[in-house]
């Protein structure tokens, strides 16, 4: 926790926006205090207005993708499980596309169709997925297979609709890469209900977790009701990954890669690895973001490159240094 | 480790009256009728596919049956999942075991039915499970990721879960897995062992007729899902009725002491033929 307060205070501390950390921490004193600030109004509203709303929504958004990952390989027993594999990407990017080509005004709108269309879409994902999977038999492997289907034949009408409005591409492209760059404490408000109740829930049901690792036969033999628990998971990670698509696009990487480091580092539990993935997504986004708009100022690479730069080397890493505890 | 069993774990007296077991329409194991005293063990022994598993699983409540399944004369169908699990615990044929658990955490699991859902483990639970690491010789294992035991070792851990229920009742689906014969030996004289100690009644399917002629009190010959022999181990081990369901050749011997072996012979030989 300590590391993430020393990454929030960072990220907040530097910017594109030269203003000079020491500055900024005056500033931040100022406000606490009631004292004299040496920075000008312009450039306290970017440290205050833009700024820590974008930190803070980069920590939430990073949480909430990293534990419905998490959420999702126990659900699943799969380490390959992921917020998108049950079509909850598929859903937001289809609805999403829907409104930027039928009503393109609107994208630019804080909280507008576009947002809600994509928590639309994504939660449609997976309930469409949920229920091919229960009418075609139930259990871990089909349900994963509708997945597949639900994603693909989303995806396809996503694909559609932008063929017949080539002007708009370039907007749902952009969506789509991922970013939090319009975002404000707008945003910040919209996600943390869902997102926080998301995350209590998936901490309180992580025990259940562990004992759905062993098998249905076995967890319903110590007395918990599998089918009943993986719902309850499920709603809560989809809903989770919903709050995080709609307002920062889709970002990739986090939801697979942030569980398993948290794995490799502390163990399997996921007594463990429910709240850590939380802290660890977190703070992994935050630096992502940062790096995003800092790297190359003024312009800014879409997230989720960075997310795949830094996830993937990081992983190889930890793979490396665990070499000997991993078969 | 001798202080008489307490109140949750004592011994459970299982009786089954005209159980069947099914799978949608299709029926695995037909009328079954058996009665186990407490503290007793009984082997369900009979060829490949004659139920023997689903016969399990119909008692621990996790494939639909029909009949009553009364423990203690409550059947167990007017029993909460949580309430069932505390008196019923079960060990399936092939577990599975989460490999990067450790042996303490997958012991840990064995609590659940003690912890309401959301409620985390307490002292008294780590207790009971460092008891029971203990007593199963898996205290210095107690650590380690279970993908890094041997076999004799995992199947220790999955009775370490089973005991950490601390239930009456103890199902194991072909406990001696891939153990050989000396593991196999030690297993099954710890579960009998703890079987006193814990105060427990023991229902186990053996793949192995000598084994389950040694270990259990009573026997239970399924085949196509139908009981068609059932007692204590002399009389439903004959050579009869190994070779009409089991297909098999055998002797039924006797040991020095007294006990059953059941040895298969074989009919005759290219090699046997002098030349």
């Amino acid at each position: 926790m300590l590391a993430l307060a020393v990454v929030v205070s960072v990220s907040t501390l530097l910017g594109a926006a030269n203003l000079g950390w020491t500055r900024v921490v005056h500033e931040v004193w100022a406000q606490l205090t009631g004292g004299t600030s040496p920075l000008s109004a312009t450039e306290a509203a970017i440290v205050w207005e833009v700024r820590l709303p974008r930190v803070v929504l980069a920590g939430l958004v990073g949480a909430a993708l990293a534990v419905s990952g998490a959420a999702f390989q126990g659900v699943f027993r799969n380490p390959l499980a992921d917020p998108y594999l049950l079509g909850a990407a598929a859903g937001a990017g289809m609805a999403a596309t829907i409104v930027v080509v039928a009503a393109p005004s609107t994208t630019g709108w804080i909280i507008g169709p576009l947002p809600l269309a994509a928590f639309a879409g994504a939660v449609g994902g997976v309930s469409l997925t949920w229920l091919l999977g229960r009418s075609a038999g139930g259990g871990t492997a089909v349900l994963l297979l509708a997945g597949v289907a639900v994603a693909s034949f989303l995806t396809a009408v996503q694909t559609f609709a932008q063929q017949l409005n080539t002007d708009t591409i370039k907007q749902v492209y952009s969506w789509m890469l991922g970013g939090l760059n319009t975002t404000g404490w707008r945003e910040v408000l919209i996600t943390v209900p869902y997102i926080v109740l998301a995350g209590v829930v998936l901490c309180l049901c992580a025990r259940l977790l562990d004992v759905l690792a062993v098998g249905d036969d076995e967890a319903a033999s110590l007395g918990i009701n599998p089918g009943r628990v993986r719902l309850v998971v499920l709603l809560a990670a989809s809903l989770a990954t919903a709050a995080a698509v709609a307002v920062s696009g889709l970002i990739g990487f986090v939801g697979i890669v942030v569980p398993h480091v948290v794995r490799l580092l502390a163990g399997a539990s996921y007594r463990v690895v429910v709240p850590l993935s939380l802290l660890g997504g977190g703070m992994f986004l935050i630096v992502a973001d940062h790096i995003a708009r800092t790297a190359f100022a003024p312009a800014e690479l879409p997230i989720g490159v960075i997310t795949a730069f830094t996830g993937a080397p990081f992983f190889l890493l930890v793979l490396r240094l665990n070499r000997g505890q991993i078969r | 480790m001798n202080e008489p069993a307490s109140e949750s774990t004592s011994h459970r007296a299982l009786s089954l009256r005209g159980v069947s077991a099914r799978y949608g329409s299709r029926v695995v194991a037909a009328d079954v009728d058996v009665s186990l005293e407490a503290g007793s063990w009984l082997a369900i022994i009979g060829p490949n596919g004659a139920g023997k598993s689903s016969l399990l699983k119909a008692i621990v409540g996790i494939v639909a049956h029909s009949g009553e399944i009364l423990l203690d004369g409550t059947p167990t169908s007017s029993l909460s999942n949580r309430e069932r699990a505390r008196a019923i615990a079960y060990a399936p044929q092939t577990p599975q075991l989460p490999d990067r658990l450790t042996v303490t955490d997958y012991a840990l699991l064995g609590r659940t039915p003690h912890l309401s859902p959301l409620a985390r483990e307490r002292r008294s639970d780590l207790v009971v499970v460092s008891d029971v690491l203990e007593r199963l010789d898996l205290s210095a294992l107690a650590t380690r990721a279970l993908h890094t035991l041997s076999g004799g070792e995992r199947q220790r851990a999955v009775l370490a879960r089973v005991l950490a229920q601390q239930a009456g009742l103890l199902l194991l689906d072909e406990p001696t897995t891939g153990l050989d014969i000396g593991h196999a030996q030690a297993l099954l004289d710890l579960i009998d062992r703890l079987r006193y100690e814990e105060g427990a009644t023991v229902v186990s399917t053996l793949h192995d007729l000598t084994l389950s002629a040694q270990y259990a009190e009573q026997l239970l010959l399924l085949d196509g899902g139908e009981v068609v022999a059932a007692g204590p181990p002399a009389t439903v081990l004959t050579r009869e009725n190994i070779e009409r369901h089991y297909s098999a050749q055998v002797e039924v011997l006797k040991t020095e002491h007294g006990q059953l072996v059941v040895a298969p012979t074989r009919a005759g030989s290219v090699r046997s033929r002098k030349y």
